[in-house]
């Protein structure tokens, strides 16, 4: 398969929300998210009762996708940040570690300067975790150990998510 | 890629609905979506034209229920179905789970249900997959119309490999619960195997 796993553990978990939150205060940002390239909401601080994230997600990855082939098709390895500017809200959309994707939703409380600032630091603070957990699946895989949740799971279990 | 978040005891799963042009990808979705209890859907996507052709994909997040304590949910997607709309159908593809390949039963349909399968085959294999590996199943769709394809014939050119199929009509929702549990149960047999 082409990427591994994305598997996240509570220690990184932990990690990530701090960073967010920090950015979400920083940037004076209404909602951050964060998601896989695939589409899979990772975590979100700030008004998310407020949106779909979801839809959200898989919207954005779709919206990566979209100008990754763009800048593809004129040579670009891909477009690291993307804005959309609307009239009260502004969305700051950018790539961290090569395979997640950070959004940050602001008004004019904030301006995208700051934001862009602020999401550099965070972006180099969050790639570290990223690596980490890359490292530690890895590790994983190698030594063969597998606490996975559904390597018991048995034909029973399967056919009840659907009675 | 399936996502495991252990923090929040989740995994998530990607299905893509797979086809040639009208042969009811989005129908099937749109099926499943009203059968759905409301509290176990969120809300379908459609990315699609005035003539709601599909442009770039529709999206159904499903939540299952629970397995091992684990939330289990599936993401489903269509892919525009058009030839033309090829770079769109390559970004869909990636880090998929498990692949519907929805087929039109319709004599005139079966050289585009062809085309439409290899372009698959080689999509995924340019993402370094191999369908052979993958959660496939394959649905006959449009059971219910004149000028059908016997299913011998369409098993032949389209599943020689004998995945799991279903005959359905998506427009009444026969077959296509049946469909959807099938791959959802390749994809959570082959986490089980962690793979």
């Amino acid at each position: 398969m082409t990427t591994p796993q994305m598997v996240m553990f509570e220690t990184e978990f932990k990690q990530l929300n701090y960073i967010l939150e920090k950015l979400l205060r920083e940037a004076n940002a209404k909602v951050i998210f964060l998601v896989d390239k695939n589409g899979q909401l990772i975590s979100g601080v700030g008004e998310t009762e407020r949106f779909d994230t979801t839809s959200l997600a898989s919207l954005t990855a779709g919206n990566i996708a979209a100008t990754g082939g763009l800048a593809k098709l004129i040579g670009e390895k891909e477009f690291s940040i993307l804005f959309h500017e609307g009239e009260k809200d502004n969305l700051h959309i950018s790539i961290v570690a090569g395979r997640v994707i950070l959004v940050v939703l602001f008004d004019s409380r904030s301006s995208l300067g700051l934001v862009r600032l602020r999401v550099k630091k965070a972006s180099e603070e969050l790639s570290e975790i990223f690596e980490n957990l890359a490292r530690r699946a890895e590790e994983k895989e190698k030594s063969g150990e597998s606490d996975f949740p559904f390597a018991e799971i048995t034909d029973d279990d399967i056919d009840n998510l659907f009675s | 890629m399936s996502f495991i978040n252990y923090a929040s005891r989740e995994i998530n799963c990607k299905i893509v609905y797979y086809g040639p042009g009208l042969c009811g990808k989005t129908t099937n979705l749109h099926f499943i979506y009203s059968k759905t209890a409301p509290e176990a859907k969120g809300k379908m996507i459609s990315l699609a034209t005035e003539t709601e052709r599909t442009l770039f994909f529709d999206f159904l997040p499903l939540a299952l229920g629970e397995i091992k304590g684990f939330k289990t949910r599936f993401h489903l997607y269509t892919v525009p179905g058009q030839v033309f709309y090829d770079a769109s159908r390559k970004l869909i593809l990636k880090g998929v789970d498990g692949v519907v390949f929805v087929a039109d039963s319709q004599e005139e349909r079966m050289d585009a249900n062809i085309e439409s399968l290899d372009n698959l085959e080689y999509n995924l294999r340019e993402q370094g997959y191999d369908l052979k590996k993958l959660p496939f199943v394959v649905q006959y769709n449009k059971r219910d119309l004149p000028s059908l394809v016997s299913i011998d014939e369409m098993r032949r050119e389209l599943n020689p490999s004998g995945v799991p199929e279903f005959e359905a009509c998506a427009t009444t929702g026969e077959g296509v619960f049946e469909t959807l549990k099938a791959v959802a149960k390749l994809i959570l047999i082959d986490l089980k195997k962690g793979k």
